[in-house]
């Protein structure tokens, strides 16, 4: 592909992104107010809620614990829609929102395993159990880090959006995998014991600040996802303004 | 194709290829271990499958990053994506290639490590038959990895930390279905034809993958 060709589609693509900042910077402070508010709501409820006769105040690291358990698998699906988008249709903003999402991710997982291992160890007396779903999650952490490793690997934007989303669409297609052999793997060494807490038959009064601690985890994803798009799609202009003035530069200079 | 399968072959086991290295490093893996957790005969014989399952996927992973960097240097890979062929059959090729050097030789010595690890002959037996099954899964997945990485100066490193995460469910599976065949209460077929099914799975999606990563390198 020649420069002139390749300048030209550049421009083109920014043509999408620009309308994208618009509305970004639109929609970012509603939605900052949005993450806050339920954050304030969320996190009343939580604090003033009961404690768990049998665990006691603890129960509460359950209200961060779950929502960013649920939010770190959530921001792998988003990441594999955006695969998708780069690999399908070529559409300029879908590696932005992958690459955007990567770190996000891995900082969920990141506080799903502290936050777990905090609360087990008053639980189960360990902070670690090699339980079916603690080895998924952990799993899930390396092939985030993996992904970002990745990424600062490889210095070309676009090659770097188009491998990543393949490694991202073959993550995903294992990740039921890995699930569903991780979870057959530990009853085959040890029984089901762990991890019964509740599950559907929890009590409106732990559900209550969990699901709204759950929306304000949501929504600060999505602020945070927007933000670090919007910086992306800035980095990379000012990568390709640097890169501009470095051509023009080296064009002028023979003829000055 | 079956040109392209005897080269690579013959590549991997001339000087400075990757075949015996693997073998080595695997036979140092197996040698390593007893001098970390103790000589115990008896504890070496009950992990003594775990142990070679470790050492193989370990070794399997030490060539991956050769499957196509050494194409690329010399120019190889520009032929092999021009030609009529489609390259996911290419990819396929090469990956029967990579194993038959490395995950093959390295279930044809369990036998001799086995007796260093004090297994009886049935677990020598349940050992490579789970190996020499498992390990293709190994390559295929691997190979997209090495893929996407195969344009980095130190891939190397990275290959093994992508295909790692990946490759727990066939570590899984081998291990369970060689404890099965050894131990009563377990069953040994079931693990053993999800072992399968997973070669059959990573035999289309690893090629795949491998081939949309070399594609996208060329634009």
């Amino acid at each position: 592909m020649s420069d002139t060709s390749l300048t030209i589609r550049r421009f083109s693509d920014l043509a999408n992104p620009s309308r994208f900042l618009a509305l970004s910077a639109r929609l970012l402070p509603w939605l900052c107010c949005l993450t806050a508010l339920l954050f304030a709501v969320g996190l009343f409820f939580a604090v003033t809620s009961a404690g768990d006769y049998q665990q006691g105040e603890t129960v509460r690291i359950m209200y961060v614990h779950v929502p960013s358990a649920w939010l770190a698998m959530m921001i792998y699906g988003v990441m594999s829609v955006s695969a998708l988008g780069t690999l399908v249709w070529r559409h300029p903003l879908a590696d932005v929102a992958a690459r955007a999402a990567m770190p996000i991710g891995a900082a969920f997982t990141g506080l799903a395993l502290v936050t777990g291992s905090l609360w087990g160890k008053p639980m189960w007396g360990a902070w670690w159990v090699w339980d079916a779903r603690l080895t998924s999650f952990f799993i899930l952490f390396l092939m985030y880090a993996g992904l970002i490793a990745l990424n600062r690997a490889l210095e070309d934007p676009a090659r770097a959006a188009r491998l990543s989303a393949i490694l991202i669409l073959l993550g995903f297609v294992n990740i039921p995998i890995i699930k569903f052999s991780v979870d057959w793997w530990n009853t085959l060494h040890q029984p089901a014991s762990v991890l019964r807490l509740g599950g559907s038959a929890i009590d409106a009064e732990f559900l209550r600040p969990l699901l709204l601690m759950a929306a304000a985890f949501t929504c600060l994803f999505f602020c945070l996802h927007l933000a670090a798009m919007r910086n992306e799609i800035l980095r990379r202009r000012v990568a390709v303004l640097r890169r501009q003035s470095a051509r023009s530069a080296a064009l002028n200079g023979p003829a000055a | 194709m079956r040109r392209l399968f005897l080269r690579d072959l013959a590549l991997a086991f001339r000087a400075g290829g990757g075949g015996l290295t693997g073998l080595l490093f695997f036979l140092a893996v197996v040698a390593i271990v007893p001098f970390g957790i103790g000589p115990d005969l008896k504890l070496l014989a009950r992990i003594g499958p775990s142990i070679l399952w470790i050492g193989a996927l370990l070794a399997a992973l030490l060539g991956l990053d050769r499957l196509f960097q050494a194409e690329r240097e010399d120019g190889t890979l520009d032929l092999l994506l021009m030609q009529e062929t489609p390259l996911v059959l290419i990819v396929l090729v090469k990956c029967l290639a990579h194993w038959a050097a490395s995950g093959l030789t390295l279930a044809l010595s369990v036998p001799f490590l086995g007796l260093l690890l004090n297994l009886d002959a049935p677990a020598i037996g349940a050992t490579m038959l789970t190996l020499a099954c498992g390990t293709p899964a190994l390559t295929l997945i691997g190979a997209g990895a090495a893929a996407v990485t195969v344009a980095l100066p130190r891939g190397g490193l990275l290959v093994s930390v992508l295909v790692l995460p990946l490759a727990i469910p066939v570590l899984i599976f081998g291990v369970s279905a060689t404890q099965g065949a050894l131990e009563a209460p377990a069953s040994f077929l079931p693990p053993f034809l999800i072992l399968l099914a997973l070669n059959l799975l990573f035999a289309v999606l690893g090629p795949l993958a491998a081939a949309a990563a070399l594609r996208s390198l060329e634009d």
